[in-house]
């Protein structure tokens, strides 16, 4: 019976709404210890790029070291911004700002050791990567990363500065 | 209370639509994912795997998150008929297990949440709500949360309710009640003269109490009351400077006589600091923890992954390699350890003679923990009944728990090659952490590993792994020269993609080294999958070992099987 309350709501509230994703609003921490809300962030009239990532995840390891080959490229092409949040929790989470340092990463990274961000953008798994255009609606996402997959992210890219 | 929960889910859904009404009227947003799990067993008796009566396992879940303006509502429903094996056998039935309704003004500063959800104080020492989905831990608070920011420098959050113990056709809570308070105080916020400054200085405050009915227990004829109250707090701070960052914590939680600890009432403490920053093409990191008596949970008598408050992470680093993540996966004593981790980073410059054309990347890490420097009160004593020991420093005792040294490389030599090459040396106390039947003691084991990537074609890599685990060879008791635990072992694994839809994998571990040779098996598991945006599917076969899960202090044994395993994610 309870069950069936929550559908009426849900149902109810649904009839008038749309399927569709925007960029939740989750207030994070960045590596230099500001609170940045990645909704803010976004809709700033040129694309973003979500990267859910963690420092024990090899894919997304290789997909934002591969990003960084091309990054001054498609900035100049599509002024895109990547924005990399880490759901590395508090057992690694000390590890982010070394490894990103280390490793040369341009990008703003954010840290979500709660998976906040993650759960309200309905991450399961990562990496999983969204774009958002210059209005900040949810265009296009990817779960999982393998090498060439940042050739249909650039494809999907030039589609939004066409 | 469900009534009750309904009913201001009702009103906080009226309430927003109305503001709504007044303002121009935002159109409402669902979004949601699914995630299914299904695993069919087959009996194998050289692996040690088993057929459950229902032959199969299926756990699925699916969020659905409903958000209008200011308002969110959301709920997941689950399903384990009959949950996978290795989760928590008693996870039953199909239901509702996370309900929740949200109201957030932003301008405000008003954040009000009833129902379930996932909260951390500080560092989660003393309070941390959180799911590990894939190991069958969720500890969701059913209650109230409530988030204010009465000025841009202090942000208030307070919770109160029970805390998500088991599923039965629905969310089961467990018997305590937590009450909490955390202040996040930034003092850059705070002084105006401050607001641009390099340094950033946050500090936090946090209180947390539980209550749970008492009784007693008798020790030595002696009639010991249990308290129903128990409260801890914590105070930490954070310096930022740059790319540098230092912090430190302390939590203290007073008498808490538990399962855990032996039904002991020494008070629990914890002292946590780091620092990190580079030099240079240098990055480090150094950190410092002990933590003493503190577990912590809603229900006294519970163990293992029940209802635990907070979390106390581990001091190794998540390994990522198979044999390395999986073989003698560490977690953090929960009664009490002193440990340390350094980090180190360096990067060769791209185009340098050592570095090459793309640059090269060294990382070293080294992580110890150790029992506590700690001494018990004389056998007689009223304090050895109550308290059982006195700790005597914050610092190392004498026995080892572990000790993890890790060092890897990754080079980039062309376009279409790179490689990575990782050597780990191992000393494992699994009378600490009992991730072996078959080894008490220290195992000192070495792991080398080198992973490949090569792109073939246009989109299309192939990647692979080479994995060795050997332990050290000792004299057993009838003087005959073996491996310590299960031995040696290797591992492959081939990985094919075609970007950005397909995969096939195949991974073959094999213990060739096991002392016992009827154990020298190979564990074959292949698997293919297909990728489309947000939606994953993938289909395995084969053989999988048992394995141990660990996280926040505790492990749990998973074991071996033999058959199909199939896994659907997607989000919308």
């Amino acid at each position: 019976m309870k069950h069936l309350y929550f559908a009426l709501i849900l149902l109810v509230g649904m009839s008038t709404s749309v399927i569709a994703q925007n960029v939740a609003s989750v207030n994070l921490k960045n590596l230099e210890g500001m609170t940045v809300n990645p909704s803010d962030l976004v809709g700033k009239g040129h694309p973003t790029v979500i990267c859910f990532w963690a420092t024990w995840c090899s894919p997304c390891k290789r997909e934002l070291n591969n990003y960084m080959d091309y990054y001054v490229d498609w900035q100049d092409e599509t002024g895109v911004e990547i924005i990399a949040v880490s759901i590395d929790d508090s057992r690694s989470m000390s590890r982010v700002a070394p490894f990103v340092t280390s490793s040369g990463w341009e990008y703003e990274v954010l840290l979500d050791p709660g998976r906040d961000f993650a759960r309200a953008m309905q991450v399961i798994n990562v990496p999983h990567t969204f774009l958002v255009d210059g209005e900040g609606k949810v265009v296009w996402t990817h779960n999982n990363y393998s090498e060439g997959d940042e050739e249909e992210l650039y494809e999907e890219l030039l589609k939004l500065v066409e | 209370m469900r009534k009750l929960f309904l009913f201001l889910c009702l009103g906080l859904s009226a309430f927003a639509s109305s503001i709504a009404q007044n303002e121009e009227r935002e159109p409402g947003v669902v979004t949601g994912n699914v995630s299914i799990l299904w695993q069919s067993y087959q009996e194998d008796s050289l692996i040690g795997a088993v057929v459950p009566p229902s032959k199969t396992g299926f756990n699925a879940y699916s969020n659905l998150i409903y958000t209008q303006g200011n308002f969110s509502a959301g709920l997941r429903y689950e399903s384990f008929l009959n949950s996978v094996l290795g989760f928590p056998g008693r996870f039953s039935g199909t239901g509702v297990g996370y309900r929740f309704a949200r109201y957030e003004d932003r301008e405000k500063g008003v954040d009000v949440t009833i129902g379930n959800f996932y909260e951390q104080f500080g560092n989660g020492m003393l309070f941390r709500s959180y799911e590990a989905r894939d190991l069958g831990l969720d500890n969701a608070m059913d209650g109230i949360r409530l988030i204010l920011t009465p000025i841009d420098a202090l942000r208030l959050k307070v919770v109160y309710g029970k805390q998500r113990l088991d599923f039965e056709d629905g969310l089961v809570n467990g018997d305590g009640i937590i009450r909490g308070i955390n202040g996040e105080l930034s003092y850059n916020e705070l002084v105006s003269k401050f607001n641009d400054s390099k340094l950033r200085v946050n500090s936090d405050f946090s209180f947390v109490s539980r209550f749970q009915e008492g009784g007693y227990i008798i020790r030595d004829d002696r009639i010991l009351e249990l308290p129903e109250n128990v409260a801890g707090w914590e105070v930490g701070t954070t310096l930022q400077y740059g790319t540098w960052s230092a912090g430190a914590s302390y939590t203290h939680k007073i008498n808490d006589p538990s399962a855990d600890n032996g039904y002991i009432f020494k008070d629990g403490e914890a002292l946590s600091y780091f620092l990190s920053g580079n030099v240079k093409r240098f990055s480090f990191l150094l950190h410092r923890s002990t933590s003493d008596n503190m577990s912590f949970r809603s229900d006294r008598d519970l163990l293992l992954f029940d209802v635990p408050i907070n979390n106390i992470p581990a001091i190794t680093k998540p390994h990522t390699y198979n044999l390395a993540a999986t073989l003698y996966p560490y977690a953090t004593v929960i009664n009490g350890e002193s440990s340390f981790r350094g980090e180190l980073y360096y990067s060769l410059p791209r185009g340098s003679k050592l570095g090459g054309k793309y640059g090269t990347k060294l990382s070293l890490v080294f992580a110890t923990a150790y029992s506590l420097d700690t001494t018990h009160y004389d056998a007689q004593s009223t304090e050895r009944i109550v308290d059982l020991y006195y700790r005597n420093s914050w610092g190392f005792g004498e026995t080892l728990n572990v000790q993890d040294i890790s060092f890897e490389i990754d080079r980039k030599f062309t376009k279409n090659f790179k490689a990575k090459a990782m050597y780990m040396n191992l000393r494992f106390n699994t009378l600490a952490v009992p991730v072996t039947t078959d080894y008490k003691g220290i195992v000192d084991a070495n792991i080398a590993v080198i992973e490949t990537q090569i792109k073939t074609k246009k989109r299309q890599s192939l990647r692979t792994e080479f994995q060795i685990l050997t332990t050290k060879t000792e004299v057993n008791d009838e003087g005959v020269e073996v491996k310590q635990d299960k031995g040696d072992w290797a591992t492959v694994v081939a990985e094919y993609t075609w970007s950005p839809h397909w995969f096939v994998g195949l991974i073959d571990q094999y213990n060739f080294g096991n002392p016992d040779e009827s154990k020298r098996i190979h564990y074959l598991y292949g698997s293919a999958g297909y990728i489309n945006g947000p939606h994953r599917l993938s289909i395995g076969y084969g053989k999988r070992r048992e394995g141990i899960f660990c996280v926040g202090g505790v492990c749990r044994a998973v074991p071996a099987s033999n058959g199909f395993e199939v896994t659907f994610t997607s989000s919308f």
